[in-house]
């Protein structure tokens, strides 16, 4: 995994709460057995008139949106299913980072995964990052992820929360599994131990 | 200090504890894949060389993009789609390529995976269970801790075993009094997220608790934890009790002889301390309770089933009210009317919500002898293979085929829009699934989330029906 610093990207607003993966990305989408087509499925129900052709009316088809890594959505974004299909449309697409005042537990872990940034900001810098994308839509952000910290257009520097773990990984480029198989003494020292003995090979 | 249930289960299982800058080591007891989100994890496996664990600690079927259609001459479920084959072979090769074992389209064990573990006896209290499936809640109905993953995760327990996690809050859900005649499991766990959104429990682990909890069987525990990631919490759990150890109790996985009754002494110790301490409470009244219907385009969007769709003016802020504009106007129904009555095209019963016999056989006992409204199509889904043999034993199925509804193979069905089963473009359908998403039951596609008895009562009237008018 490429590491990831400090970027600064054009934002593109989707003020909508409960954004649920199925709008993310449909499940008809879900049929691949790799990652490839997904990006084109990505809010497929918002982003297309129903003949096919890019809804012009939708915040992404916008002229001024194009090039924007930086999404700025409503509250609980990424309810619903556990695909990760979601993050990976969202990352093909071309988006870095999505700024919301809380996400989805489940999608907040996929996205981590694969560096797609989750940035749960207060109510107050997401109704300001609304107001500076809807005066200027082509507003940049700069995500410090070193820092944790958004910065707003005017230089208003936010802080948001990340889990430390996931943070280092991404500083540096780590992938979580090679940690998880360096554990192997002390999985094998708990197996040993634990009281269940299941066996699917029945 | 006092344990929750949740402490007990998440205690019992790390490997690594948490530190300030590593998450908890998690041992997974059961990891259960299916077709459509595990593919790319193996192929992780394969790049990097590595094996899979456990995997007798691993258990495939295949459910999501899988047909529903009847057997062929040849008792072969046909599947048709290329891209669904594709996947389904994909499938059998990675499981044979690793030695998990899979229960196969068609054959005796297969279903939805949130049927066939606790119909197996793989689920029990106290385990760790994981799935690439946010309904994987189901499981908690046992005491177990289990929760949905995504694809990079199904990688990590395949190779590893364990999960990286921080330790979740716990929030008891205390739901107390008796549930009146026609009210049902599904109306309390659709009522709690009507009452605290789709969002209230995030970040949370839900403990689901009291009086009308205790009265519930597995069957009804396992609808309510289903749909606890509806409510925003990743896991729902019930501390098990002698309702439990009953239903586990000689299932072809579970322990037998000596080994249950140690095991059974060991679950005895899981439920919360009395005075254990939650991070947050939440409260339903089960006897205030009528039945749940749901208007909207996420299941939050819950009313009584004689109450009007709520107005905008009703919604306490900007957000909710645009939410509610857009919801109503895909759902093309009027603010302030009375749902009672409105036409419905499609009745969908399945589901990993309510697919399992006793749903069945609730439904069956409201059809006998009846027929479903003219032009309404019926789909009556089992959840699997075992529940569809058990179905016909009891001549189940000869009373749906009678009523007119149709009897198909096990599988997700129409609950997600991925295979042949779908709701039509604008078409309204009364749904026992845990989802009224945009588009989740086709494109265009109108759902009415309820429960089977609110199901069964209005394909029999073609309207949306009370089922309390089904009642002696």
């Amino acid at each position: 995994m490429e590491p990831i610093t400090t970027f600064a990207g054009k934002a593109v607003a989707l003020p909508l709460d409960n954004v649920d993966t199925d709008q993310v990305i449909p499940a008809k989408y879900l049929k691949v057995t790799d990652k490839s087509g997904l990006a084109e499925g990505l809010f497929t129900v918002w982003r297309y008139l129903p003949d096919g052709t890019p809804n012009p009316d939708f915040a992404l088809n916008r002229p001024e949106a194009a090039g924007a890594s930086v999404l700025v959505a409503g509250r609980n974004f990424g309810c619903g299913s556990s695909r990760e299909h979601a993050p990976w449309a969202l990352a093909g697409y071309g988006f870095k980072a999505i700024i919301s005042p809380y996400f989805a537990d489940i999608f907040r872990g996929n996205a981590l995964k694969i560096g797609l940034l989750p940035v749960t900001v207060d109510e107050e810098t997401y109704h300001e990052l609304l107001s500076h994308i809807e005066e200027d839509p082509e507003t940049s952000v700069t995500i410090d992820l070193a820092a944790q910290q958004v910065i707003l257009p005017g230089g208003r520097a936010v802080a948001f929360p990340i889990d430390n773990f996931a943070r280092h990984c991404l500083l540096n480029g780590i992938d979580q599994l090679g940690f998880l198989m360096q554990q192997d003494e002390d999985v094998r020292s708990y197996e040993a131990a634990s009281p269940i003995t299941l066996n699917t090979h029945l | 200090m006092p344990k929750t249930l949740f402490d007990n289960v998440w205690d019992a299982h790390i490997v690594r504890p948490e530190t300030p800058d590593t998450p908890a080591v998690l041992y997974i007891d059961l990891h259960l894949i299916h077709e459509v989100t595990s593919p790319q994890a193996f192929t992780e496996l394969r790049q990097r060389g590595l094996r899979v664990r456990r995997p007798d600690r691993t258990l495939a079927t295949m459910d999501h993009s899988t047909p529903t259609t009847p057997r062929n001459a040849l008792g072969i479920i046909p599947v048709i789609d290329p891209q669904a084959i594709a996947q389904l072979d994909q499938l059998r090769k990675n499981c044979a390529d690793f030695g998990i074992p899979l229960f196969e389209l068609g054959s005796a064990n297969q279903g939805i995976v949130h049927v066939i573990g606790p119909e197996q006896g793989l689920t029990q209290p106290g385990m760790t269970i994981v799935c690439g499936d946010s309904h994987t809640s189901t499981h908690g109905a046992f005491g177990a801790l289990a929760f949905g993953i995504g694809t990079s995760e199904v990688g990590h327990v395949l190779a590893s075993q364990c999960l990286l996690q921080s330790r979740p809050k716990t929030c008891a859900v205390r739901i107390e009094g008796r549930l009146h005649p026609g009210v049902t499991a599904k109306d309390i766990i659709l009522a709690l997220i009507a009452k605290y959104g789709v969002g209230g429990g995030t970040g949370h682990v839900f403990e689901y608790m009291g009086e009308a909890m205790r009265a519930l069987s597995m069957e009804e525990r396992m609808t309510i934890c289903n749909m606890s990631i509806e409510g925003g919490a990743r896991a729902g759990m019930v501390a098990p009790d002698e309702t439990t150890f009953e239903y586990v109790a000689g299932r072809p996985y579970a322990p037998k002889g000596a080994d249950f009754d140690a095991a059974v002494a060991r679950w005895r110790t899981l439920p919360s301390a009395p005075e254990a301490i939650f991070d947050k409470e939440m409260f339903l009244d089960a006897s205030s309770l009528a039945p749940m219907i749901t208007y909207g385009t996420n299941p939050g969007m819950g009313i009584p089933i004689d109450a009007p769709v709520p107005t905008p003016e009703q919604m306490p802020d900007p957000g909710s009210r645009q939410e509610l504009d857009a919801a109503l106007n895909y759902m093309k129904l009027e603010p302030g009317k009375p749902l009672l009555g409105h036409p419905i095209d499609v009745v969908f019963i399945g589901s990993c919500t309510n697919s399992r016999i006793n749903d069945l056989r609730q439904v069956a006992h409201h059809l006998r002898g009846r027929k479903v409204a003219d032009g309404i199509r019926v789909m009556v889904v089992p959840g699997s293979q075992q529940v569809k043999r058990q179905a016909e034993e009891e001549g189940l199925d000869t009373i749906f085929k009678a009523a007119g509804a149709e009897w198909r193979e096990a599988g997700c069905s129409a609950c997600l829009g991925m295979n042949a089963d779908q709701v039509p473009p604008g078409k309204y359908a009364v749904s026992t699934s845990n989802r009224n998403f945009v588009g989740r039951q086709g494109p265009g596609a109108r759902t009415l989330l309820a429960s089977p008895l609110t199901a069964v009562a209005s394909a029999l009237t073609g309207v949306v029906t009370d089922p309390r008018t089904l009642l002696d």
